[in-house]
Formats: structure tokens, C-alpha cells, sequence
């Protein structure tokens, strides 16, 4: 094996290499004779478009319509279409890998990578006026954004191509034929244009334009390429006299000018990540460094370039190949001569492998300095930074060397690594040809790899790297099943059972699959009966639902809907049922649906009375009519209305067999009656008032007599009576009657109540008269009641009840001489026992 | 300040963070100052999650309640007018809350003219679907920049103690079978296990439970592979159906805390007293203007004293006051002993300790002067005598004379209801003639209206005509009368109504020791299906024992789950139950509503007329009216 740094060249202090990633697929090399085709590659390893550059054939007049071709990074095809819409200006790749198609009128076509066309939008009208001249596909900081410049020398940029509009930016004065060269510049979520007019440089947004001063060493006519580094950091100018300028994005730095010799504009400018600019022309790749350094290539056949984050992808019509700086831990490790831990780690695991003892001096070296977790580290890192698994492998061993001289090394970074070498090589794959780095592979996540591979149709490969990664399900497994079953369903020569069976079987296992997106997909391109069998299989009714409910399907739609227990749902069905149908379809509809029903009732109450009575008379459901009735006959002033209610109500409780209700009714009707004979005889308000009320009332407005009349009439027991003739009477303060009340018979309720309303009225002395009368048992607690205590405790005393002395003390807190004479009481007591 | 919320088992202080960073979520959606307007119901709830400064920060400039009419908002630049730009709803999905919102809306936006406000409105806990059309038929929905949600579900009133404080839903269940605070129920379980892992096994007894337990075994499927590998630390969850226990919140609870919300209601942990007893006596202005305001008490266990008393019977609280109050003084008298410079710094470093230990037992000792008040009134006494009758199943098939003579007296009717329901469960319903008699005897005396509440009450099953005799049998299998109660050193949860031990309590006591195998007959005595599930938990994510395990660790945790409600003195008997020296289980409690008899009823009943003057609250009528 060639010694690694065979292929390094030197740039000032620092070394590049370029690194072949791929020779091209036959049909790539039969094709892409890149001279005479449009290109646009993508980056982070993406697909390559390429078109016929008409511009550069001679034309012939009705020649056929021309080709797109889109190819993987390995050079093999993916699809390609037959172009049949208007002039194609130009093309570029968005950064969820959808080729976008720009033509001259300022459309956006929009394919997949499998040459599906997905959707069009457009740049204005003054683009399709104008004519677009140029335009740039850029990354902004929402999305990828794109940038025109029309027939009338203005620019118009949309940020994000999945939504928005396009933006006029501010027109540059006395712009009167196309710049000199222009570009994007994305910083601090702000886009801006640079461009140059001859020598002029301007910064341009959708609010200012401002003139930049830059002066250069030698004088320069005019700018005529620019390129910004993949950050948007960096720029790099290109003079028509051959002066190469690198700087600051913002022109505030400069760092290097450079006299390529060169006055011809080169074919391509760009950056090879941050470190240096590459210039192409005809037969010469130059690259620059920021010291002036300088590496010349000369180039076998037409390229192209393509920057990476770290990098430069250059391709040509046999070989893919990548230029980029060597990184820092490599260039430790392997730089002839190096003795950095890592470097020394790796002779030591060589050494070891060819059973050598300096193995062990080497290791010493490391362990002396106590470097050795930093040349594993080393090692590690390096061993991701390299595209050969042989290289990758003998770094690798070199750390797991090193491992086994640390006791407390946590092995998760070199597994990690390992795993993610793994998934890398696999996706560098030939057949699969996504060249990515380590680098961009943490910048792009795993779960974007995933979709890319989705994209790409990779369902296995996508598969097992989940399952190697143990991504969660969500993420990983059932996102592809999910993806691959939307695939499936648009198979139209394949019959709906067999469909939903092969789905069904794959997908059994797998967690959180999305059903409904897929039958969305299958009732989308029309196979509703398809949909309807995957909707089934869907778990959450969320989705399920609404989806039914387009497809018509609301009684299915109805039941998923109450299962699932949420309320929203079933009212998102309720009310578009109620939308679509007749009213009285609707009612019956729901009656085998008792929760729905209740929903909907809730409703009703709240927004709807009447047709909650509609529902109730549906139902046959007597009690709540009358239930309801009773309430409106509450809410009524108007007096006949009232009694009406209650007649129905009265009716409604006798069909549901509600006999008490029923009698109550017709006794309130009867009420009602005698309030309102009471309230035009006196003019007091008595409607409303219970029938305790208004007995009370009268009683205290001295009626007795009309009081006496109403017990009778409703039957009031006699306990009861008893009790609100005291009150009222006490109430009032009509001891006398009260009085003459108690002699007029025996109490029926004991006379404790009376000592209880003269007490409630503070009138001890009317309490005194009915003390006499209450029973043996309950007297000690009647006095207390009446504030006697003394005679409380002497009768206590005298009926030997240990516990009513008690009592009478709980009372009598502060006043010591009856306590003392309360306990001389119980001792009394004890003694006598 | 939420510190008192780490103190249990599972940390509660990691759930108000979460609904502390989604509220902030909700309010950094609307860039610029903000003003808030609530919905009355939720302030308190908000109260637990975030303080007002915090609101602030995030530039919430002000807060109104949600009124009819247009925010008081002064448009334009007039001096000294903050400039609003954002006004943001914070409302539960109620339909009839949307008229009001949009009433506020429009005529706030007519007021600022040109000047311009961005409306955003954030439902809580979940957004409605009837709700966003009513606001789309009321013309605002265009108007507001934001339709969102922010799911505060459970709030953390302690360490042990979550409730979703949703007065409505045991109404909307039961009466309305509008099961959508089922769903909530089950959303906010799904968060917990989110939070705390997965719970392996799943009992439950009646209806509700069933619904709950179904729905939440829905929703994982739903989740499916979506859910976050957290090993759980919630043994088991236990869902309680309120109707499996109807006879408890009806009881009058005699815990100190229980007695509290009897008496003057806690609501979201705080209490509004009378404030003569807290005026603080100052020797100085002997002449202090009595403060008309209610004083305002936080009741939780960041206060060291209430965290022991709470769950005290309140006979053994006196005992406990005056021996706290003997320690203090004990401690206070040790300065005296401090001799040297060093004991003399110790104790001051003492000092503000003792001190707001000393300002908490004054509080308390206020408090227990207030309850005990109450306790000794004779009505008082007089309704717990019966209480116990009933609950000891004497007497309960006839028509009660205390009942009868509290119509005829008119004592507030949910008192007598109370009774009458309590009867009614444990005589597992009344004879026809003894049913009427009393139906007439309250329609006759509280108006024919609130015949429409007993038909609410009896669609419960809280009142009934008799079927069959059960409640005897559950009562003796379960213990649930017990004699001879210690209430200072209580050795059954019986304690906390003294002498009666929840039902509810009961079944959880069961099931975790010897297990609900052991009482199956009982189970199928109690109405509703009984539930248990089991939900396999990742093998990675098991629990790892190892010998040597301290006893702490391996006292298992049981979520607790009242749906309808739970009572301050259930929740007594479950601490009660944790702190078992052997005990087998810690329990976290979570519940849709904490309730008591009177509030509970009350939200049973059917508001037909304006509240009559009679229907105040349960303890300042029983007082008063005897007085």
C-alpha cells in the first residue's frame, strides 16, 4: 500500500488531498460528455441533473425537446424525463432533494428524484414579462431560497420554495444592463445580494442598497465572478485583470490577493470548504490558498465542482473525486515525521501487529506523557475523517490498542464511531452513491439520512441502518414501513386485498405506524375502498376519523369517534352529520348512539333548548320533559303560562308512571292558585314562596286562620306545623299567641322547641314558662340552652347523670365558683357509688 | 416556594415545572407586552403554577377577570398608558365563556381603533371544537392570531396531592353522561405516565373507572412506539369511581383539614377566614380597626405544624397545639441558658425558625378556636349522632325524627339532604311510603322546585327506592364501622370520621394487602365492573431490586385515583396508610375534584330559582339559625 500522504500536497503550512470517491457508471461515462450539458448537482452527496445546454449546440430548428437525466454521485441513473414545457433556463436541487426546473417566464417545476412532477409555482408576473436572465438556488436560513434577476435588471428572491412569495429586492441605481457577476449571501437570517457592476460593489435586500468600498492592490475594470463559501462566510472575487480577492463575507476582511495570470474568466469559482478558493478554467484546476499559496491540477476532461461543508466534489465524465484540506488529527497522525500521541499510538499498534517489541517503547512514549486518552481520541477522530475501510479499520485497531492500556476509558465513543463508519460506508456504497462525509453526516442527522433514503427508495438499506442504530420506532422502523406502504398503494396493477394484505403483514409488528397517511395516499389517487381497509388498521381515531369523514363514511366515522372517548371527535362528526343531513334523520340516527346522543343533548342545553325537548319527546322520555316543564315554569312571569307548564308537566309525569311527581305538580298548580288569590286579596308577594313560606308568612302576619285552612288542604303533618307556627309566631314576636298556641293542645313535637324560639329571640323570661313542661330527660340541656346554669347542674345532680354535669361544665368555662361546685357534685356522686 | 411539592416519593415539584415551562410557552407564542384575562375559574388553579412576577417577566403587563363589555384597556398613547399589543384569553371550553369573549373582543377592538392589538386565546385544558365554531358563528375567530391550548390538567396542591379541580364533571358524568372530563381524566394520566413511566398494573372499580382505564390503554396504542422510555416509578394506579363510595363524602369529615373545607372551604389549598381571630393584639394601639377583608391562609405542608395536624382527628388537635406550643416555648426559654458568644450565635440561627413556627401555631391555634366553635354547637352534635346511626345501620328503614324535625325547622336543605342521601345509601334505599313522605316534606317546605333536584340526586343512586340489602354485608366485611376508635394515636384510618373508615380507603387498603382476591363477594356487592389490567413495561425499564434495599425503597407507590372527587378526610386515612411503619404501599392521590358533602351536592342539584335566602353556606346557617 502507498504510503497515505503520498497523494498530499502541501498549501502553505496545511495539505491537500483529493481522494477518489467513485469512476463513474458506464452510462455516465457514455453520456456526460460535460462540455455540452447543463449540470446541477446536490449537495451532502446528492443526485446530479444534467441537461443539454442548448446555448452551446448549434440549433437546429425543431430539434426534438431535450432530455433530463438524473444520475446518483456514482454515476448511476436514477430516471429521467422527456422536457416538454417551455425554455429551461436553469436547474438546482432544494435541500429535501426535490429538483427544481426554472424557466425563462420565471416557472418553478418541481420533480422528485424519480422524475415525478410534484407541483409549479411562479416568480411574479414581472418575471414572466421580463424574462428571467439568471438565477441562483441558495440555502437560506428557512429553507432553500431561490434568486432571479429579470429582463429588467431587478432581483426578486423567495426564502423558502415550500411557502411564501416572491420579493422584489431594492433596484441598484442606474442598473442598466445585467451585472458583472452577483451573488447570495445568507447571514444572520438575513438574505443579501452582492453584486457588482464593473468594479462597483453593491449590497442589496428588500429594504436598502448600499455601496461597498473595496480597493484593491492592483486596479481592477470590473468584478466578473464571485463565489461565498458554504458557511456564507467567506468570499472569494474574481477581477477581469486576473486578481483574485478572498475576504470576509461582509467585505470588512480581507485576506489574501492573489494574481492568477489569468484574464479569462474561469469556468468555475468556489470554495473548497473554508480553506481555500478553486478556480477552473479550460485544462486547469487552481487552487489558492489564504497565503498565496497556491496547487495547480491539470484536468483531463470537462468537470464540474460541487462545495461541501469540508470540501470540494469535483466529477467529470469518469471519476468522481473529492478535494478537500487533510484534516488536522489526520495530518498528526500519518505527517512523516509527527510525534503526536496519536502518531506514536499508531506505530505502537503497528509495531504490535507485526509481533515487534518496539510496540511496547512506542506505547511507553504515550503513557510517559500521560497522552494516551488523547491518542485514542486521536485515532477515533482520524479513522472518521478517512474514506478507505482498510484505513478506517488499521486507526480503528490502533485505538482499540490504546484502549487496553486505560482502565477507565468509556468505550462509547469508539463504539459510536464505529457504527456510524458502518452506516457511512454502506450509504457510500456504489449502488447507493451518497458520498458523505462524517462531518456532514452530524450536520445532516440520521433521521434526514433516513429520509433521504427513503427518497431514494432504500427501504432495506434504510431498515437495517434503524435497526443497527436501534433508532426509536417512531424515527426509524415504522416511519419507512409507513413511507414504503404509501409507495405500495400507488401500484395500481396490484388488486386492493393483496395490497392491504402485503401492508398489513409488514407493518403487523411494527409501532406507530401512520395508517391514515397511507389511506389518505390510497384516496388520493382514488382507491377509496383500498383506503377504508388500511383506515382499519389505524390506532388513533384522531386520524382516523376525519379522514372517514371525507370519504362520507360517518357512521363508521361515528363509532371510531365514541371509542376512542374523545368528545371533540364525536361533535366533529355530530356537526357535520347535522350539516349533510335532514333534521329529522339526524335525531333518529343518533338514538342507537346513546353517548353521542348525551353529547349532543349537552349541546342542546346550552345552545339549543328546543330541540333538546325535541330529543326528549323522540325518546319517549316523560320524566325529563316534565323535568323540563318544571324549569321553564320557573323561568315564567306570565301566571297562566306557569300553570300551563305545570299541566303538561303534570301530564308528562303521569305517562312516566311518576306518581309523587305527578301529585306534587298538581298540589304546586294548587298552590299557585291560593298564592295568587293571597297576592291580589293583601299585595304581597307570595308566588315562588314554598308552601312552608308562605304558612309561615301568614302565620306571622297574623292569618292563622287562612294558614290553618292551607294545611288542610295540603295535608301538612302535624309535627311539622307545629314547629313553623312556633317559629313564625316567635318570628314575630307574638308571644301571647304563642302561648295560647301551646295550651291548645298537647304538643305533638314536646314543648323543647318552644324553649328553643323564645331562646333563639333572647327571651328568657317567655322561655321560662314552657321550661316546666319539657321532658325529664332533656331539661338539663334546655337550661343550659336558657343560659341557667345553675339549674342546669343542680338538676344534673339531682338526676345523678354524670354526663349532663359534664356538659354543664363545658359550659360554664370562667365562672370558677360553678365549676368547683359542679366537681364537689361529681365527687358527691363517685363517693355515693 | 414549591418546595413543599418534592417532599413525597414521586417529585410533584417536576409537574409544576412542566406546566410552568408550557405556560411560558403559550405566553412567549405572543411577542411583545401582554395583558391576560382570565376566566374567574381559573385564577386560582394559575395561583399553584406560576406567581404573578413570573407572569411578568414575561412581559404581562396586566390582568383582568373575563366581563362582558370592553377590557379597560385605555388605547392609543395617553399618558402614562402602558401599550398592550397582545390580549391573551386564558378560558376553559365552555360555550356560554365564548359569548363573553367575544362580546370583549369586539367591543375592545372598537375601542382601540387604529391602534392595533393582536387577540390570542388559549383554552385550558384542552381546545374545543364546539367552542372554535361558536367563536367562528360569533365572527372572532379571524380576529384572534392564536386559537391554542395549554393542557394544565392535574395541579399540584402537595406532595402527594394532585386534582384536576373540575367542579362540573361528576354532574356532566352522571347526570349528563357527558363523558368529556373522562377524557381529560385519561389525558392527564397518559402525562403522568409520560412523566413518571409507564404504570405496570391497573386496578379500578366501577363505571368510570372501566371508561378511564379502557381509555388510557387506548391512548398507548395510540402512542405506539412514541413514548418516552422512562422507568416508572408508580407501581400501580387505582381508579375509584365516586359512585362505588357514596356513603363517605357524605359524612361529616372530623380531620382538622377535613373540618376546614366543611366549615368554610379550601379552595386550591388556600382558606378565607373570618379575620377578628388573627388580629394580632398589639400592646401599643390598643384601639385597632378590625380588618374587614378574610384573612387569607395557605393550607399545605411547606407549614411544618399544619403538615402534622392536618390529618389529625380534630380531638387529638388541641392535645398537639399545646404541646407544640410547649416545645416553643421550651426552645424560646434556651437563650437564656445561652452563655457563651457561641451558643448565643446558635441561637439566633434558630431564631426566625422558632419564630415562624410561633406565628404558625398562633394561626392554627385561630383556626381550631373557629372550628371549635363549630363542633360544639349542639346541631352539630346532633347531626353526627345520626350520621353515626346510619352509618351503623340502626334505625335506617324508618323515618328519621332528627331529619324530620330539620325540615320542620328549616334548616338549610343540603344539611338535610346530606342526611336524607346518607340514609338512603346505607338502607340501599327507602320503603315508597317512607320515600314520598320525605320528598313531600322537602318540596312542601323548600319549594316544589327542588323536585328536580331529588330526581337528580335519585338518577345518582343517592336516593332510591329500596332494592338490595347489601350495605350491612360490605359494612362488616370491610370494617367499616370500628368501635372503640383512638383518635390521639390512631391505629386504623377509622380515625377520620371517628369511627367510620372510607369505603374508598378501604378497597385501596385491600388491594394492596392480602389483595382484592380476598374480598371478590364484596367487590360484586358494590355497584359497576371492576377492573385489572397489566401493562408490560420494556424489559430495560424494569425496576432493578437489589438486596439490602432500604425499607423506604421498597414500600411500593399506588396512584390513587378518586374520578368524582375525594374528601380532605380520605386523604387523611391514605397518609395514614403511607406512614405505616409495615405499611406495604405510599400513596399519591389524584382526583378530578377535591369535594366535601356540601359542595358536592350542591353541584348535584339543579339551580333552578336564585339560591332563596335560607340556602347559605352549610356552617353559617347551621350556627346562626340556633343562636
Amino acid at each position: 500500500m502507498a504510503h497515505i500522504t503520498g497523494g498530499w500536497n502541501p498549501l502553505g503550512e496545511v495539505f491537500f488531498r483529493k481522494l477518489e470517491l467513485y469512476s463513474m457508471d458506464r452510462s455516465w461515462q457514455e453520456l456526460a460528455k460535460l462540455e455540452k450539458f447543463k449540470v446541477a448537482a446536490a449537495p451532502y452527496g446528492g443526485p446530479i441533473a444534467l441537461v443539454r445546454d442548448e446555448s452551446k449546440m448549434t440549433h437546429i430548428p425543431g430539434s426534438t425537446r431535450p432530455t433530463v437525466y438524473i444520475y446518483t454521485s456514482s454515476g448511476r441513473e436514477i430516471s429521467q424525463f422527456r422536457w416538454n414545457s417551455g425554455k429551461l433556463l436553469d436547474m438546482g436541487w432544494s435541500s429535501s432533494e426535490d429538483l427544481l426546473c426554472i424557466q425563462e417566464d420565471g416557472t418553478v417545476l418541481v420533480y422528485d428524484i424519480f422524475s415525478n412532477f410534484k407541483r409549479n409555482f411562479s416568480l411574479g408576473q414581472e418575471a414572466r414579462d421580463t424574462k428571467v436572465l439568471e438565477c441562483k438556488i441558495f440555502q437560506g436560513y428557512v429553507g432553500t431560497g431561490l434568486a432571479v434577476l429579470t429582463g429588467s435588471y431587478r432581483f426578486f428572491v423567495i426564502n423558502n420554495i415550500e411557502e411564501g412569495h416572491s420579493r422584489k429586492m431594492v433596484e441598484v441605481p442606474d442598473l442598466d444592463s445585467p451585472p458583472s457577476s452577483w451573488c447570495i449571501i445568507c447571514r444572520d437570517r438575513h438574505t443579501q445580494i452582492l453584486l457588482a457592476k464593473e468594479k462597483r460593489l453593491f449590497l442589496v435586500d428588500y429594504t436598502d442598497v448600499h455601496e461597498q468600498t473595496l480597493t484593491t492592490s492592483s486596479p481592477v475594470n470590473a468584478f466578473i465572478e464571485m463565489a461565498v463559501s458554504f458557511d456564507n462566510r467567506l468570499l472569494a472575487l474574481f477581477g477581469d485583470t486576473g486578481l483574485l480577492w478572498t475576504g470576509s463575507s461582509d467585505l470588512q476582511k480581507v485576506y489574501c490577493e492573489f494574481d492568477t495570470k489569468s484574464q479569462k474568466r474561469p469556468k468555475q469559482l468556489a470554495w473548497c470548504g473554508t480553506g481555500a478558493v478553486v478556480g477552473y478554467w479550460e485544462n486547469l484546476l487552481l487552487i489558492i490558498g489564504p497565503h498565496k499559496d497556491w496547487i495547480s491540477f491539470n484536468m483531463k476532461s470537462e468537470a464540474y465542482l460541487i462545495p461541501e461543508a469540508d470540501g470540494l466534489r469535483i466529477v467529470d465524465s469518469a471519476t468522481h473525486e473529492l478535494l478537500q484540506r487533510v484534516p488536522v488529527v489526520v495530518e498528526e497522525i500519518f505527517n512523516v515525521g509527527s510525534i503526536a500521541p496519536g502518531a506514536l499510538l499508531f506505530e505502537a499498534s503497528k509495531e504490535f501487529q507485526k509481533k515487534s517489541q518496539k510496540a511496547d517503547d512506542y506505547i511507553r512514549m504515550v503513557m510517559a506523557k500521560g497522552d494516551l486518552p488523547l491518542a485514542v481520541d486521536q485515532c477515533i477522530e482520524a479513522a472518521g475523517c478517512e474514506y478507505e475501510p482498510a484505513t478506517q479499520r488499521i486507526l480503528l485497531k490502533a485505538a482499540s490498542f490504546g484502549k487496553c492500556f486505560l482502565t477507565n476509558m468509556s468505550p462509547e465513543k469508539f463504539v459510536n464511531m464505529c457504527k456510524m463508519l458502518r452506516v457511512i460506508n454502506s450509504v457510500r456504497e456504489y449502488h447507493v452513491g451518497m458520498p458523505l462525509s462524517y462531518e456532514e453526516l452530524k450536520r445532516l442527522t440520521l433521521p434526514v439520512l433516513i429520509d433521504r433514503l427513503i427518497l431514494r427508495r432504500q427501504w432495506c438499506l434504510a431498515m437495517h441502518i434503524s435497526r443497527f442504530l436501534k433508532l426509536p420506532e417512531a424515527e426509524g422502523e415504522s416511519r419507512i414501513l409507513g413511507h414504503w406502504a404509501c409507495y405500495k398503494v400507488l401500484q395500481k396493477h396490484i388488486a386492493d386485498e393483496t395490497i392491504a394484505q402485503d401492508i398489513k403483514s409488514k407493518l403487523d409488528t411494527a409501532p406507530g405506524i401512520a395508517y391514515s397517511e397511507i389511506a389518505k395516499k390510497a384516496s388520493e389517487c382514488g382507491r377509496t375502498q383500498l383506503a377504508v381497509k388500511l383506515l382499519e388498521y389505524e390506532p388513533r381515531a384522531a386520524e382516523q376519523v376525519p379522514l372517514l369523514m371525507t370519504m362520507r363514511d360517518q357512521k363508521v366515522a361515528l363509532t371510531k369517534a365514541i371509542e376512542s372517548g374523545d368528545t371533540d371527535l364525536v361533535y366533529l362528526v355530530l356537526l357535520q352529520m347535522q350539516e349533510t343531513m335532514p333534521m329529522g334523520d339526524f335525531l333518529m340516527s343518533l338514538r342507537n348512539q346513546p353517548m353521542a346522543q348525551s353529547l349532543f343533548m349537552q349541546f342542546c342545553r346550552e345552545q339549543k333548548p328546543t330541540l333538546l325537548t325535541d330529543l326528549y319527546y323522540q325518546n319517549d322520555d316523560f320524566q325529563e320533559m316534565a323535568n323540563c316543564q318544571v324549569a321553564d315554569s320557573f323561568k315564567i312571569t306570565d301566571f297562566q303560562q306557569k300553570t300551563d307548564k305545570l299541566n303538561g308537566a303534570h301530564d308528562n309525569y303521569t305517562k312516566a308512571r311518576n306518581e309523587f311527581a305527578a301529585k306534587a305538580t298538581e298540589e304546586q298548580n294548587k298552590l299557585l292558585g291560593y298564592q295568587r288569590r293571597l297576592e291580589d286579596q293583601y299585595k304581597v308577594a307570595y308566588i315562588g314562596k314554598s308552601l312552608h313560606d308562605t304558612m309561615h308568612e301568614l302565620i306571622s302576619k297574623n292569618m292563622s286562620k287562612l294558614a290553618e285552612q292551607l294545611r288542610k288542604e295540603f295535608k301538612v303533618p302535624d309535627k311539622r306545623f307545629w314547629w313553623l307556627k312556633i317559629d313564625a309566631l316567635a318570628n314575630s314576636g307574638d308571644w301571647l299567641e304563642l302561648e295560647r298556641f301551646a295550651k291548645s293542645k298537647k304538643s305533638p313535637i314536646g314543648y323543647e322547641p318552644f324553649v328553643e324560639v323564645c331562646m333563639n329571640h333572647h327571651n328568657k323570661y317567655e322561655a321560662n314558662k314552657y321550661i316546666g313542661r319539657v321532658a325529664a330527660e332533656n331539661k338539663v340541656k334546655m337550661y343550659i340552652k336558657m343560659g341557667s346554669l345553675e339549674e342546669a347542674a343542680d338538676l344534673a345532680f339531682q338526676q345523678r347523670s354524670e354526663d349532663d354535669l359534664n356538659q354543664v361544665m363545658r359550659q360554664c368555662l370562667g365562672n370558677r365558683a360553678l365549676t368547683a361546685k359542679i366537681q364537689g357534685m361529681k365527687a358527691q356522686m363517685y363517693s355515693k357509688k | 416556594m414549591a418546595t413543599h411539592l418534592s417532599g413525597g416519593r414521586i417529585n410533584l415539584a417536576v409537574w409544576r415545572e412542566v406546566a410552568r415551562r408550557e405556560l411560558l410557552e403559550c405566553l412567549d407564542k405572543c411577542v411583545g407586552s401582554k395583558a391576560i384575562v382570565w376566566d374567574d375559574h381559573l385564577t386560582g388553579p394559575f395561583g399553584l403554577i406560576a406567581e404573578y412576577s413570573l407572569l411578568k417577566e414575561h412581559e404581562v403587563d396586566k390582568m383582568f377577570p373575563l366581563r362582558p363589555g370592553r377590557l379597560p384597556i385605555s388605547a392609543g398613547s395617553g399618558q402614562g398608558s402602558m401599550i398592550i399589543q397582545n390580549i391573551i384569553f386564558l378560558v376553559r371550553p365552555r360555550l356560554d365563556l365564548m359569548e363573553i369573549v367575544a362580546d370583549a373582543i369586539r367591543r375592545t377592538e372598537e375601542a382601540a381603533g387604529r391602534f392595533h392589538m393582536e387577540f390570542h386565546i388559549f383554552f385550558v385544558p384542552r381546545k374545543s371544537l364546539m367552542c372554535e365554531k361558536k367563536l367562528t358563528e360569533l365572527g372572532v375567530y379571524g380576529t384572534l392570531t392564536t386559537v391554542g391550548e395549554y393542557t394544565l390538567d392535574l395541579l399540584p396542591f402537595d406532595s402527594d396531592v394532585l386534582s384536576m379541580e373540575m367542579e362540573q364533571s361528576f354532574k356532566e358524568c352522571y347526570l349528563q353522561n357527558d363523558l368529556t372530563t373522562m377524557f381529560y381524566v385519561a389525558k392527564a394520566l397518559m402525562k403522568i405516565q409520560a412523566l413518571y413511566g409507564i404504570i405496570p398494573k391497573i386496578y379500578g372499580k366501577g363505571t368510570l373507572s372501566k371508561h378511564v382505564a379502557d381509555t388510557i390503554l387506548r391512548l398507548r396504542r395510540e402512542m405506539a412506539g412514541n413514548e418516552r422510555q422512562v422507568q416508572p416509578q408508580i407501581d400501580t394506579l387505582l381508579l375509584i369511581d365516586r359512585t362505588v363510595d357514596l356513603l363517605t363524602p357524605l359524612a361529616t369529615q372530623l380531620t382538622y383539614e377535613g373540618l376546614i373545607d366543611e366549615i368554610y372551604g379550601i379552595h386550591n389549598t388556600n382558606v378565607k377566614l373570618p379575620p377578628e381571630k388573627f388580629v394580632r393584639k398589639n400592646e401599643n394601639e390598643p384601639q385597632q380597626e378590625l380588618p374587614t377583608e378574610p384573612k387569607k391562609i395557605i393550607l399545605n405542608s411547606s407549614d411544618e405544624l399544619f403538615a402534622v395536624i392536618r390529618d389529625k382527628n380534630f380531638n387529638a388537635v388541641g392535645p398537639e397545639l399545646s404541646r407544640k406550643a410547649k416545645i416553643l416555648s421550651a426552645q424560646y426559654e434556651e437563650r437564656k441558658d445561652a452563655k457563651t458568644v457561641r451558643d448565643i450565635k446558635q441561637f439566633v440561627t434558630k431564631l426566625p425558625h422558632i419564630q415562624a413556627a410561633k406565628a404558625s401555631l398562633a394561626t392554627h391555634t385561630s383556626i381550631a378556636e373557629l372550628v371549635k366553635e363549630r363542633t360544639d354547637l349542639e346541631s352539630f352534635m346532633d347531626s353526627l349522632q345520626t350520621q353515626q346511626e346510619f352509618m351503623n345501620g340502626v334505625d335506617t328503614d324508618k323515618v328519621n325524627n332528627y331529619i324530620e324535625e330539620c325540615i320542620a325547622k328549616r334548616e338549610p336543605l343540603i344539611k338535610v339532604l346530606r342526611l336524607l342521601c346518607m340514609q338512603s345509601v346505607t338502607n340501599n334505599g327507602f320503603k315508597p311510603k317512607i320515600y314520598d313522605f320525605y320528598k313531600r316534606e322537602i318540596t312542601q317546605t323548600y319549594g316544589f322546585e327542588h323536585i328536580v333536584s331529588l330526581n337528580n340526586l335519585e338518577k345518582i343512586g343517592l336516593l332510591k327506592v329500596q332494592g338490595q340489602k347489601t350495605y350491612n354485608t360490605i359494612r362488616k366485611t370491610l370494617r367499616l364501622v370500628v368501635e372503640d376508635v383512638n383518635e390521639q394515636n390512631p391505629h386504623d384510618i377509622s380515625y377520620v370520621y371517628s369511627g367510620y373508615a372510607p369505603l374508598s380507603v378501604r378497597l385501596a387498603q385491600f388491594l394492596a394487602k392480602p389483595g382484592w382476591r380476598s374480598i371478590e363477594e364484596v367487590l360484586r356487592l358494590i355497584p359497576g365492573p371492576t377492573v385489572e389490567e397489566t401493562q408490560q413495561i420494556p424489559y430495560g425499564l424494569l425496576k432493578k431490586r437489589t438486596i439490602g434495599d432500604s425499607q423506604s425503597d421498597n414500600q411500593k407507590v399506588t396512584l390513587v385515583f378518586f374520578i368524582g372527587g375525594v374528601t380532605y378526610a380520605e386523604m387523611a386515612a391514605l397518609r395514614f396508610l403511607s406512614n405505616q411503619d409495615d405499611g406495604p404501599m405510599e400513596y399519591l392521590i389524584a382526583t378530578t375534584q377535591v369535594i366535601n358533602g356540601h359542595n358536592w351536592l350542591r353541584s348535584i342539584m339543579e339551580d333552578l330559582v336564585v339560591p332563596t335566602f335560607s340556602e347559605k353556606e352549610f356552617g353559617s346557617t347551621t350556627g346562626s339559625r340556633l343562636r
